[in-house]
């Protein structure tokens, strides 16, 4: 392949920063956080960021909305884990280490299969279609017991065959280098993906496919080739999935699993190419550390992705990258305290309403706990009316000065903005 | 004898049992610059429409360099060798002006579906599509996203586009539609400029334009050709000023 000019060069040196700090992280990771539990937890939000940015390649880069794509990284997994059971009896040799590539090789066949029906339509059609195959997916996998294991699953071990320089992938930690070392791998390959004809004219068919077709593609084709890649890197997932849990089952082609990974993707945002993998860390983080301090988790898991739809629609990435922008033309210190004058009503009327909610849910799901909760140290009484009056009266005090700083800083929040127009334009000239 | 660049034998197009276009003949040679008008309705952005794929005639025969090319898929044709531009802006909205030029030389420079080489390091597609930009004066908006180009500014891109994949034959439909004249004669040059040596059909309401580039005009009403004559042939040209001028000649109109 040629060599870029050399004056692309110091972009290249960036590059090289990004890339060693990613696999810096992924390597210091598990040492920071070395508990059992955050291994396990690091290990999912892995899995969990490689089937997150190969659905971005459908809804950020193609502008297909799927609502199934759990098809792909569940079929990888089943693949996978029976190729750890074949393996574990003896009768073929895959080492675990390239099992996360059986499931791929799966994602990619079914990717063909389901592919070249899903896309012959895009848009409205191309979401309801994929939502079928979920289904038929999901009611199949109860169908043929002998291959999807029923209600069960299929599970395994992962462990087999001679340990290796002493790695045999039995402790959690081997499996999460191992997990890390597939992620920093699909995600170069994803990246590179992007930069590339087809990636970039997959950005065209998105943004307006009857032009792309004016200028000699077929929208069609187009969309059926980053599907086909992207259940690739889904099924990837799926295998690492499987090697980190050990069982497979129907969740996990389910329309649950597939709605979860969109939330994800959408809430670390579509727009940016890191977005998805930041919001499968703040998913994983709220959909397992949440139910543990509540049970009331989905709720709000719910109403985050509904505020980010209407308020922040390019996800937490959007939110970071403005930020940048800010920082970078020294207007932060102008819209920080604004900022910070806003953010104290919403965190009255946050706890005001939290208290209400987890209230109700002490009276009524979880009423056999009693009615007394514990927070930070207080005592508080669901059943006494003092309590609901104070968390009302911190909602709408809460609210209502909200709403009366809100003014104030939109107009500091549009002034910087219309800096940051012109400090771009500045540049430009 | 050299092979018209286009030919329209007896193109026919209903929409239900509407008729539309109703036996369209027309012929264009390599290198000319025919201006196609009519009164609105006449058809003239369906005829585009039935060239360039994307609605297929009902009957008839279009041959492009002498193939048939009736019923193919847009992008078929476009490969064949033929762009079009639109009358509504039709742009890669979220894509860069670069980027936007980008994707129309990749399928002529042969990289199609390509997931094997790297966009950076394309150095042909780079300095085709700067030079694009250059020609069409968006160079200084070279990283702004199209859609918030301003209107002309998406006009001269959308010309861009159309030949910027190096087609031989160039449909333009009404590419002043909406500009002032300064714009309207800044769009004309450039339209002379980047279409040199190519075929040219364009659709136009503007007369000043028609007169300014066309070699030919062709005279759409109700679906037919009517009259395909030198802009000085079909000035003087009765029937054409009935049916279409009302008895204004568009010479007073013409600068």
């Amino acid at each position: 392949m040629p060599v870029g000019p050399i004056r692309y060069s110091p972009i290249n040196l960036g590059r090289w920063l990004v890339w060693g700090g990613f696999a810096l992280v992924l390597i210091m990771a598990p040492l920071l956080f070395s508990s059992g539990s955050s291994l396990s937890l690091l290990s999912l939000m892995g899995t969990m960021m490689i089937f997150s940015l190969s659905y971005n390649m459908l809804l950020g880069q193609s502008g297909m909305l799927s609502f199934g794509h759990a098809v792909y990284s569940g079929l990888g997994a089943f693949f996978a884990i029976h190729a750890i059971n074949v393996s574990s009896m003896g009768a073929l040799q895959v080492p675990l280490t390239v099992v996360p590539l059986v499931g791929g090789v799966a994602g990619l066949l079914f990717g063909v299969l389901f592919g070249y029906v899903t896309t012959q339509r895009s848009g409205t059609a191309f979401s309801m279609i994929s939502l079928g195959i979920v289904e038929l997916v999901f009611a199949c996998s109860l169908m043929f017991p002998g291959f999807f294991g029923g209600e069960g699953g299929v599970s395994g071990n992962r462990v087999f065959g001679q340990p290796f320089f002493g790695v045999s992938f039995g402790p959690q930690r081997q499996v999460y280098y191992l997990i890390a070392f597939w992620l920093f791998i699909s995600t170069a390959a994803m990246f590179a993906l992007a930069h590339t004809p087809l990636g970039r004219i997959a950005n065209a068919v998105r943004d307006n496919p009857e032009r792309a077709e004016f200028v000699g593609y077929d929208p069609q084709r187009v969309r059926f080739l980053m599907l086909m890649l992207s259940a690739f890197f889904a099924g990837i997932s799926g295998g690492l999935t499987a090697i980190n849990f050990e069982i497979v089952s129907a969740e996990n082609v389910s329309a649950a699993r597939s709605g979860a990974v969109l939330l994800f993707a959408f809430i670390g945002g579509t727009g940016v190419f890191f977005g998805p993998m930041l919001g499968a860390i703040v998913g994983v983080l709220l959909t397992v550390m949440l139910p543990e301090f509540t049970k009331a988790w989905l709720l709000y898991l719910g109403i985050f992705f509904i505020m980010i739809v209407m308020y922040a629609p390019g996800g937490m990435a959007s939110l970071i990258m403005m930020t940048m922008r800010l920082l970078s033309a020294g207007l932060m210190p102008r819209v920080l305290p604004a900022m910070l004058r806003l953010a104290l009503p919403v965190v009255i009327a946050l706890t005001g309403f939290v208290m209400l909610i987890e209230m109700t849910y002490r009276l009524s799901l979880d009423a056999a706990h009693g009615t007394s909760l514990r927070w930070f140290g207080l005592n508080v009484d669901a059943a006494s009316t003092p309590a609901w009056l104070i968390a009302a009266l911190m909602l709408l005090l809460g609210g209502v000065l909200f709403l009366r700083l809100r003014g104030a800083f939109l107009a500091v929040w549009g002034d910087a903005q219309a800096e940051l127009e012109r400090h771009a334009a500045g540049r430009r000239a | 004898m050299i092979t018209p660049a286009l030919v329209l034998n007896d193109v026919r197009k209903q929409f239900g049992s509407t008729d539309i276009i109703r036996g369209v003949n027309l012929s264009v040679q390599p290198g000319e610059r025919v201006a196609i008008i009519g009164p609105n309705g006449a058809g003239k952005s369906t005829l585009f429409n039935l060239i360039s794929g994307r609605f297929a005639p009902s009957s008839g025969e279009i041959l492009l360099h002498g193939r048939p090319i009736a019923g193919l898929a847009p992008s078929r044709i476009n490969r064949l060798g033929l762009s079009r531009s639109f009358q509504i802006t039709n742009i890669f909205h979220r894509l860069s002006v670069f980027e936007n030029l980008r994707c129309a030389v990749l399928w002529s420079l042969g990289y199609r579906y390509s997931f094997w080489h790297r966009l950076g390091a394309l150095k042909d597609a780079r300095e085709l599509a700067e030079q694009v930009m250059e020609s069409i004066g968006l160079g200084w908006r070279r990283d702004t996203q199209a859609g918030l180009l301003t209107y002309a500014e998406q006009r001269a891109l959308e010309i861009g586009i159309t030949v910027a994949g190096g087609a031989e034959v160039i449909l333009l439909d009404e590419p002043t539609a909406g500009m002032s004249r300064s714009e309207s004669d800044k769009a004309v040059a450039l339209i002379r400029d980047v279409t040199r040596g190519k075929t040219l059909l364009m659709v136009e309401h503007d007369m000043g334009v028609v007169f300014g580039v066309a070699d030919r005009i062709a005279v759409v009403v109700y679906g037919e050709v009517i009259a395909c004559d030198t802009p000085a042939a079909i000035r003087d040209n009765t029937r054409v000023q009935e049916a279409y001028l009302g008895g204004h000649a568009p010479a007073q109109e013409s600068a």
